[in-house]
Formats: C-alpha cells, sequence, structure tokens
C-alpha cells in the first residue's frame, strides 16, 4: 500500500484509538488537516517549492506510522545527544511516546511538559485552543498531515514577565526496534511578554533503521519575548527529516533560530516567521556541513507586515562528496512595512566534485522605504588563504579544515549557550575530520 | 643556506623569473629591489612553494637539499617563512591559537611532543613584547579588522614564534607608518643571528634605513640584473630604476 493510503486508512484508527478529544477545537483542525492531506497528498517535484527536493526514494518505504511504544533507552546510550553538562528542563520521547524516565518536566515557573498531558488538563486545554494550529500552515501538506496525526510532541507555556534560566531540550529518539518507522512530533511554544526562553531540539536515530520524521512546531513570542531556538540535526544517514517551524511574534519581539545541519539522509526545513506588531527582531541562522549523498534543503520565509521591523538571515553550507543542497530565502516586505530592515545571506562551499547546490533569493518588497538586501555565493576555498597557512607549516589538510571551520564560525559565534557553542564546534571539526589542535 | 641556480618560473604559459642565481649564507641580510612587475613576490612566492607558480628550470636547494618537491608546509617546517604582503584573513581563530596551532604541527613534524601549553604562553609573551603588541590582539582572529601596520606586525611577530632559518619579508614596509616600521624592523634586527638569514623584498629604499642588507640586488624583468652592497640600494634611490636599464 502506498504510504499515503495506508496514512488515511491510519487516521480513522488513530481518531477510534480515542486519541482525539472529540469535543476540542483541536478535533475539528485535525479532520480538516486530513482532508488536505487527501487533496493534495505528498510534494512532488512538480511542486514550486518541491523543485530540487525529490520525497520519492524517501516515501517508497513501508513505514510503521504507528510506531511499538515501550522501548526503553538507558541514559548511559543516549547521554551524549543531550547537553548533559548544564541544567536544564527536559523533554524526552522514545519511538514518539513520552518518556518519563528521561524527562524533567515543569509547572512551577513555567509549563515544560508534553501535549497530550496537557490536553487533559482544563486550563492547558484552554491555552491549547486557542494557539494549536493558528500559525501552522493549513494549506503545506506536510504541516496538515502532522496535525491531522498530532498526538505527541512538546508544550511550553512560559507566562509573561519569566526568565528562564534553564534552557529546555526537546530530544526525539527512534531506537529502530522497527525497520522503518515515521515519526511525527508536534511542538507548542508560546512565550509570555518580556519572557525569555533557551530550546535545544534534536531527533535522533539510535541504529541504522530507516525513519522519517515529519515534526511541526508553533512558537507563539508575545510582547518583548525573547527566544532562542537551537535544532541540531546531525543524525544518523537512514534518518531523514522533515522540519516546519513556524514563528508568530508580537510587538518588540526578538526570536532567533538556529538550524545546524551535520546529518541525516535528507533533511527538509521550512521556518516560518509571521509578524503582528512593530519593531520585531528575527533572526535566521543557518550553518549545513553534509557529504556522501546527504541532501538538505533550508526554505526560509519572513513575513514583514508591519513598521519598524527587521529580520537578519546568515545560513553558510559546506558540502562534500555528492552531497546537494537547496537554499530558498523567501522574504515579503507587505506594502504597510515601511521601515523595514532585511538582511539575507547565503554562503556556500563546495569542496566534492560532485557537490552542489541550488541557492535561490527571493525578495518580494511593496513597500517603498525599506532596506533590504541579500547576497548569494557559491565557491571554492581561496587559495591564497590556503597557501598562507600552509607558509605557516600547517599541512593543507588542516589548513583546509581550519579555513572552513572559520567560514562557519560567524554563525557559532551567534549561539548564546556555552555548552551548545563547544559542542557544535566540536561536532564541526568531527565533520571536517580535523584536530584544532585547541581548546575552542 | 639557500641556493637559486638558474631558477625559471611563471604562472602557465608566462614566464615570470627568467633564470635567477642569489646564494644565501647564514648571517646575510640580502635585498631585492626592483620595479614593479619585475618579478619579486614571484621569487618569494616560489622559494615559499606557492603552487600557483610552475618552476620550469633550475634549482633551489636550503642546505644542500633540493626543496622544490616540498610543500610549502614542509618547507616551513625545513625553516622557511614568508612574510606576506597582503596578510589573510582568518575569522574565527585567534592569533594565538593560529601559532599554537603552527608551532605544534612544526614540531610534530620533527617528532616531537606538543609544546607544553606554559611553555607556549611564555614564549608568546616574550615575542608580542619584542613586536610591542597589545597582548588584545592576540586573542582576536587572525588579522580580522586589523590595520595595514597591525597585519604587518602579526607578520613578523608570527616569525619571532616560528624562528626560521630563512625569512622573507615581502613588501613588509608597505602601509606602514613610520612608527610602525621602525617597530617592525626592530623586532627583525632583534632575531637575527649568525645562524639565520633574512631576504627582504622592497620596493623603496626606505625600509633598509632600519634593515641594513649586505647585499643588494636589483631584480628587471625576471632577471638580476645588478648586485651589490648596500650602497647599491642608495644609488638606486637617487637615480630611480631606469639608470640600469
Amino acid at each position: 500500500m502506498y504510504l499515503k493510503d495506508k496514512l488515511l486508512a491510519s487516521f480513522m484508527a488513530f481518531e477510534n484509538k480515542g486519541n482525539i478529544d472529540l469535543d476540542s477545537k483541536v478535533h475539528d483542525i485535525r479532520t480538516k488537516a486530513i482532508a488536505n492531506f487527501e487533496k493534495q497528498g505528498f510534494p512532488t517535484k512538480k511542486d514550486e517549492e518541491w523543485k530540487y527536493t525529490s520525497l520519492k526514494n524517501v516515501l517508497k518505504q513501508d513505514y510503521s506510522v504507528f510506531p511499538k511504544i515501550g522501548t526503553t533507552v538507558e541514559l548511559k546510550d543516549v547521554k551524549k545527544y543531550f547537553l548533559h553538562e548544564i541544567d536544564s528542563y527536559k523533554i524526552v520521547f522514545i519511538d514518539g511516546a513520552y518518556s518519563s524516565f528521561l524527562s524533567d518536566t515543569t509547572h512551577e515557573e513555567a509549563d515544560v511538559c508534553l501535549l497530550s498531558a496537557a490536553l487533559k488538563k482544563p486550563k492547558y486545554k484552554m491555552i491549547i485552543d486557542h494557539y494549536f494550529g493558528t500559525v501552522a500552515s493549513t494549506k503545506d501538506s506536510l504541516t496538515s498531515l502532522n496535525t491531522a496525526f498530532s498526538k505527541e510532541g512538546a508544550f511550553i507555556n512560559i507566562p509573561k514577565n519569566t526568565i528562564l534560566e534553564k534552557p529546555i531540550q526537546l530530544l526525539f529518539f527512534s531506537t529502530g526496534r522497527e525497520s522503518e518507522v515515521m515519526l511525527q512530533p508536534r511542538n507548542l511554544v508560546i512565550v509570555g511578554e518580556n519572557s525569555h526562553v533557551q530550546i535545544y531540539e534534536r531527533h535522533q536515530s539510535l541504529n541504522d533503521n530507516v525513519v522519517l520524521t515529519n515534526s511541526v512546531t508553533e512558537i507563539f513570542a508575545h510582547k518583548r519575548a525573547i527566544v532562542n531556538f537551537y535544532k541540531v540535526q546531525n543524525d544518523r544517514k537512514a534518518a531523514s527529516l522533515i522540519d516546519s517551524t513556524y514563528v508568530h511574534q508580537k510587538q518588540n519581539s526578538i526570536v532567533t533560530v538556529n538550524t545546524f545541519s551535520f546529518g541525516g539522509k535528507l533533511t527538509r526545513n521550512n521556518l516560518v516567521f509571521n509578524h503582528e506588531g512593530e519593531y520585531i527582531t528575527s533572526n535566521l541562522n543557518g550553518i549545513t556541513i553534509v557529504g556522501d549523498k546527504q541532501h538538505i534543503d533550508n526554505h526560509t520565509l519572513v513575513n514583514h507586515k508591519y513598521e519598524n521591523c527587521e529580520s537578519h538571515e546568515l545560513y553558510k553550507g559546506i558540502y562534500d562528496d555528492s552531497a546537494t543542497g537547496v537554499f530558498n530565502g523567501k522574504v515579503v516586505v507587505k506594502q504597510d512595512a515601511q521601515k523595514t530592515n532585511a538582511f539575507q545571506q547565503n554562503d556556500n562551499i563546495l569542496i566534492g566534485d560532485g557537490a552542489s547546490i541550488n541557492a535561490k533569493p527571493q525578495l518580494e518588497i511593496f513597500a517603498d522605504d525599506v532596506k533590504c538586501s541579500h547576497g548569494c555565493t557559491i565557491g571554492q576555498l581561496d587559495e591564497n588563504a590556503l597557501f598562507y597557512l600552509q607558509s605557516r607549516g600547517i599541512p593543507k589538510k588542516e589548513a583546509k579544515a581550519l579555513m572552513l571551520f572559520a567560514f562557519a564560525n560567524d554563525v557559532v559565534e551567534k549561539i548564546k549557550i556555552p555548552a551548545l557553542k563547544s559542542r557544535i564546534s566540536k561536532i564541526i571539526a568531527e565533520k571536517l575530520n580535523v584536530e584544532l589542535g585547541f581548546e575552542i | 643556506m639557500l641556493k637559486i641556480k638558474n631558477l625559471h618560473a611563471g604562472i602557465e604559459d608566462r614566464e615570470i623569473l627568467k633564470g635567477i642565481d642569489i646564494e644565501i649564507k647564514p648571517g646575510e641580510v640580502h635585498a631585492i629591489m626592483g620595479p614593479n612587475g619585475s618579478g619579486k613576490s614571484t621569487l618569494s612566492s616560489v622559494i615559499a612553494g606557492n603552487e600557483t607558480y610552475k618552476v620550469v628550470d633550475g634549482e633551489i636547494t636550503l642546505d644542500g637539499e633540493n626543496i622544490l618537491d616540498l610543500s610549502p608546509d614542509e618547507r616551513a617546517h625545513k625553516g622557511i617563512f614568508l612574510s606576506f604582503q597582503y596578510p589573510v584573513e582568518i575569522p574565527g581563530v585567534t592569533t594565538t591559537n593560529f601559532i599554537k596551532t603552527a608551532i605544534n604541527q612544526k614540531r610534530k613534524s620533527q617528532g616531537l611532543e606538543d609544546l607544553p601549553a606554559k611553555d607556549m604562553l611564555k614564549m608568546i609573551r616574550e615575542k608580542a613584547a619584542l613586536l610591542e603588541m597589545d597582548r588584545k590582539f592576540l586573542s582576536r582572529s587572525l588579522n580580522e579588522g586589523f590595520s595595514g601596520g597591525e597585519k604587518k606586525r602579526n607578520e613578523i611577530f608570527q616569525m619571532a614564534m616560528l624562528e626560521p632559518k630563512l625569512a622573507i619579508l615581502d613588501e613588509t614596509d608597505s602601509g606602514l607608518d613610520i612608527d610602525a616600521l621602525k617597530i617592525v624592523a626592530n623586532g627583525v634586527n632583534k632575531l637575527k643571528n649568525k645562524d639565520n638569514a633574512t631576504i627582504v623584498i622592497t620596493h623603496y629604499q626606505r625600509l633598509l634605513d632600519y634593515i641594513v642588507p649586505d647585499f643588494v640586488h636589483v631584480l628587471h624583468n625576471g632577471k638580476i640584473i645588478k648586485s651589490g652592497g648596500k650602497e647599491l640600494a642608495l644609488e638606486l634611490e637617487e637615480k630611480g630604476y631606469d639608470w640600469l636599464k
């Protein structure tokens, strides 16, 4: 059976299993979502937004869409995927099911828990009903698919005037108990007025069985909220990830989403920012380092609708072997969004002879008093700089790695959690296969 | 120490150096002067091993060993140092970390362990003082946002750290004001001893007031057209290069 048919058939079973509270607004949203998915199906290369990314190979697997749950994982086996050196809240899922053993949730200074549990409590259900599905696309078929099956994920609700010192870690493990599994986590993040939060998200498979994750996250940042979101994608080569993150920002809020893509077979990141107020800042940073036949597609969209807002986007990519990449950065400045500052930069280095990148900056500007710029570079390493390093006694291989490290570094510098910064630096050094010879 | 015999080199099909002969002995300072486009920078690049340039004939030996087949890093390990006319900026790598990497790579090539951090730090402190460098520079990204003078000073700092047998200073005076020039020249002079040698490549005589050469060679159109003592530099300053053509 094709995956689409299998999913549609499963939806009935999913509802009948009592996964859905039929009275809730969420139920209504899910029903509409499955209808949209049924109508559209999976995207193909005929869709403009999927021109350079084919899901064909990923979709032909016989996925288990309701993974078997109950697999336990020892902390020692997964510890390295956590930022274990710092105090944090954690929400951990194993094959799509919540692991209370590995998690560390709270309802004290803020609500950091799982979505399914929150839905069962009236006071949270009200909040969820208010926000859920309101910023995620109702047109995108993959987002609709996730919405239809949304059952489990993180629920993060930061009340106003709360500065959450501890970062929140969201970890999604797949154990590979079944040979092919599909996971669809759904996260809801609400950050109240004047509140600050830092979130680290990682999807990780624990063996080489096939996994497809179709994840959706909705983030609501209220007035003057500050949100720093870090996505670390360093999964095994049989894992594919479609991540759709929708950000809704109110006046004076600052939201930064950093996407570090190093692993996986196919990774598609859809990142959408919607502005609902003035003086908003949106930051989009990304580092991609891939090789072999890995494919990474970064699709970003910033919707400037109000005056005096700014967006800063910086994506760097290093492509080795026969890796392929897509960067599609769209910035829309609506007619009323005067005094917008929107900057976008996408720099790529191709190291492998078979590597390629399709880069497409898209600016649609309807206002006349704005500052917008975009830049895109695709190149190789500067031979003159290589010679400089070599002339100091640094062998070519190390010199190249040092230069690539330097190339990625201005994005690394933006990481505000020191433990994460050194972690990312280490992953980059590993990816570049080099001993940097010094502590970072 | 360094012997260059009948060196012909160029880029692709264009020959830039058309038969160069120079011999440099330990303790000597040689100045290579010449107008723009005469091949000065090509010569320094070829000695240091820049693969952009192809050597078509001749040889370069260091202490009797042919170095033409060595990569730039291997030449550096043997003691050749090139101070660049345009040092490259490396964001994200501090000068300290860069020099540590360079020194430990050299030690590795000699079969030595990494220099203990304490010794490294002491050495960095001493050499930075020699160049009157603000220590803050050392924790900044290599050359990033440095002024022309700061970059050149940083080059000589690296030279001081790496203690080369043969240092080639390519247009080290360009972009330097007189105070910076004095500091840089003073650093170079202090690093001089009976066992090492220096090649100073310059357009103008000015630098040679501070780094006094034992020999001056005039390069023109890929050939050395005249060699002499330090007085030759003064004569050139006075009469210009046309005098020799």
